[in-house]
């Protein structure tokens, strides 16, 4: 039979052992785990995401990846993107968005955008301190505020960057072949139909 | 040491004769001739306001300290930090508090009885100020010295169960009805076996009057122990009865339920914000260190040293340190022990707790005839030692509920 109250006893050794490692733990590998936040800052695994943002290649302005082809748009579940085409001088649409916001209080991070794609444009952030004053201006992202570079975007996620970076290059490499051989096909089809003409032409005195 | 043991008493006698200067060098100075009673009237009045501020001074201090001790202690009992972002490790946290409090806005519920509600936090705080009026914190030191001190402990202690009461119902919500009649039902059950185990270090000592107890618990037994009333077998468990009895009623964890956030929101705290609240708040911990400073004048010895060679340290300085312990005990307590089912907390008052008081007050008594050698020592023993097993064996083990109880639905 245990005395009445030994409970008691054994659960207040259980903290007094807590409060007194809590101050023996001084590597806090197994006490006091707490991150202190702001000053210590957690190292991010690779495939840690946020928000979505646009590549460019080389330069902002030409060489971004985006078509303002609006698959993004359409797929995105709560609706957050907006795109709107951009026009040349003569009012003749092109293959660019001059606008493109997506509002962040709003996205989930769902990275939807990201897998409808077909261009490779938008990609998924790692940043997480976006918190502002304001509710509705500061946290529409524009643009300028999305586009970032394939460099950046190769140092937050290198391996995933690496497989994009080699789908380009096989589907670049492809586009080639297929360009050369198709001018090839028509060099062919030039030389068979000079060939030919050559072949109709003769003898007009026979 | 002689002058550090003085240094309140001189403290405040330096500040009579400074009012006394004073008002002297005015009078000659306006040519004003004084009535023969009005200067002692004048010192008594400035002496009672000098102890009033001296008191509230430093129980506001203990308060501001004991906000942030017990949190960073909780904390480090439960592996975390704790408050450590105001100030040097979190030392201003009660600053912090204190200006969030004051700034929020504060709400009186549409359907309340704005009279009442308005009147519970200062029916609250007024008692929980005289309390610690009657507590000796040195030699000499008692701000009032009344013969009748435990009686006057008790008899304003009750009045803190009508202004939780008040506060329950004037809100207007039935969490605040229900916390409130909680606290009821535990501050009166609880009442009883505080009231009873002080009574027996009342009857030990043969007076009702703090510092007439905690004189005779002075000298040592053997060379080196302390007389304490703690020291003995029925002291040792109407401390510990005490002890309980003062957890009870300062709505401390494990008795938390009145307002137990899990169940009731807050209790009779729920419709009061901001400052009302903090009111509320401040009275709870001013009386807990009441309670518990007269815990330490009913058995632990008062402000006398445990040990002889002890005897520099000055007297007060003992009665804040027993103080601290307690608290941090309080705090160690809450720690470790989860909440009391509201069933559970009322057998554990009357099935255990009075039968227990009893207990040790006949073997007080008993302890009292026999002549406190070591037969008086086995009697009060034996007589406190064998109500206790049986009563925990037949009221806190599950042995006979366990085996019979049946799950009719799993069947
Ligand atoms: S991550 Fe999801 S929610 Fe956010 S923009 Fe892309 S599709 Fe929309
Ligand atoms: S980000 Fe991709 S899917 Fe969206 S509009 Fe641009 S090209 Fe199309």
């Amino acid at each position: 039979m245990n005395l009445p109250g030994s409970g008691i006893l054994k659960g207040m050794a259980v903290t007094a052992v807590n409060f007194i490692g809590s101050f023996l733990d001084r590597a806090h590998a197994k006490r006091l785990i707490t991150e202190q936040y702001p000053e210590e800052r957690p190292t991010l695994v690779e495939t840690s995401r946020s928000f979505p943002f646009l590549v460019f290649d080389g330069d902002p302005e030409k060489g971004i990846r985006c078509t303002a082809c609006k698959i993004c748009e359409k797929e995105c579940p709560p609706q957050c993107i907006f795109i709107v085409k951009d026009k040349d001088a003569n009012g003749k649409p092109i293959l660019r968005p001059q606008i493109f916001d997506i509002d962040i209080s709003v996205c989930m991070g769902c990275q939807i955008c990201v897998e409808v794609c077909p261009f490779e444009s938008i990609r998924m952030d790692n940043i997480y301190e976006v918190s502002a004053y304001d509710r509705f201006e500061t946290l529409v992202l524009h643009k300028e505020q999305l586009l970032k570079s394939n460099v950046y975007y190769r140092q937050i996620h290198p391996t995933e960057a690496a497989q994009t970076d080699a789908r380009i290059e096989a589907a670049r490499v492809k586009k080639a072949a297929a360009a050369k051989a198709a001018a090839e096909k028509a060099a062919a089809a030039k030389a068979a139909a000079a060939a030919k003409a050559a072949e109709t032409q003769p003898e007009p005195t026979a | 040491m002689h002058f550090l043991e003085n240094l309140p008493l001189a403290t405040k006698k330096f500040i009579l004769d400074l009012v006394k200067g004073a008002c002297g060098w005015l009078c000659t100075k306006l040519g004003i001739a004084l009535p023969p009673w009005a200067m002692p009237l004048l010192l008594t009045l400035v002496s009672i306001l000098v102890v009033i501020v001296a008191i509230i001074a430093v129980y506001m201090v203990m308060f501001a300290l004991m906000s942030v001790a017990e949190r960073k202690i909780l904390a480090r009992m439960q592996n975390r930090y704790g408050p450590n972002r105001a100030g040097w490790f979190g030392i201003l946290q009660p600053v912090a508090d204190g200006i969030k409090m004051l700034t929020k806005e504060d709400l009186v519920p549409r359907g309340a009885d704005k009279i009442v509600h308005f009147l519970a936090p200062i029916a609250m705080v007024a008692p929980a100020l005289m309390l610690p009026a009657i507590i000796p914190y040195g030699t000499g030191m008692v701000p009032v010295e009344l013969s009748a001190g435990i009686l006057y402990f008790f008899a304003l202690g009750a009045g803190t169960e009508l202004a939780v009461f008040m506060a329950g119902w004037s809100s207007n919500n039935k969490y605040s009805v229900m916390g409130a009649m909680r606290a009821i039902a535990q501050m009166i059950s609880y009442e009883l076996p505080l009231v009873m185990s002080a009574v027996i270090a009342a009857l030990v000592a043969g007076t009702l009057s703090p510092t007439g107890i905690v004189e005779a618990q002075g000298g040592y037994s053997l060379g080196f122990i302390p007389n304490w009333f703690v020291f003995t077998p029925w002291g040792f468990v109407a401390c510990l009865l005490f002890y309980i009895g003062a957890l009870a009623e300062s709505n401390r964890c494990p008795f938390d339920l009145p307002e137990g956030e899990s169940e009731l929101v807050a209790g009779h705290l729920t419709e009061y914000s901001g400052f009302k609240y903090a009111i509320f708040f401040m009275a709870e911990y001013v009386g807990m260190f009441a309670i518990n400073g007269l815990l330490v004048t009913l058995f632990l010895g008062g402000y006398k040293a445990p040990c002889p060679f002890l005897e520099w340290i000055p007297s007060w300085c003992w009665f804040f340190a027993k103080l601290a312990l307690l608290a941090f005990s309080m705090v160690w307590v809450r720690a470790t022990l989860p909440r009391f089912r509201i069933d559970q907390m009322m057998q554990f008052a009357w099935k255990f707790m009075l039968p227990m008081s009893f207990a040790a007050l006949i073997a007080a008594a008993v302890w009292y005839y026999a002549g406190r050698g070591p037969l008086a020592w086995g009697l009060s023993a034996l007589i406190v030692g064998i109500p206790y097993l049986a009563l925990g064996h037949f009221c806190f083990t599950r042995h006979h509920t366990a085996d019979n109880r049946r799950y009719l639905y799993s069947e």
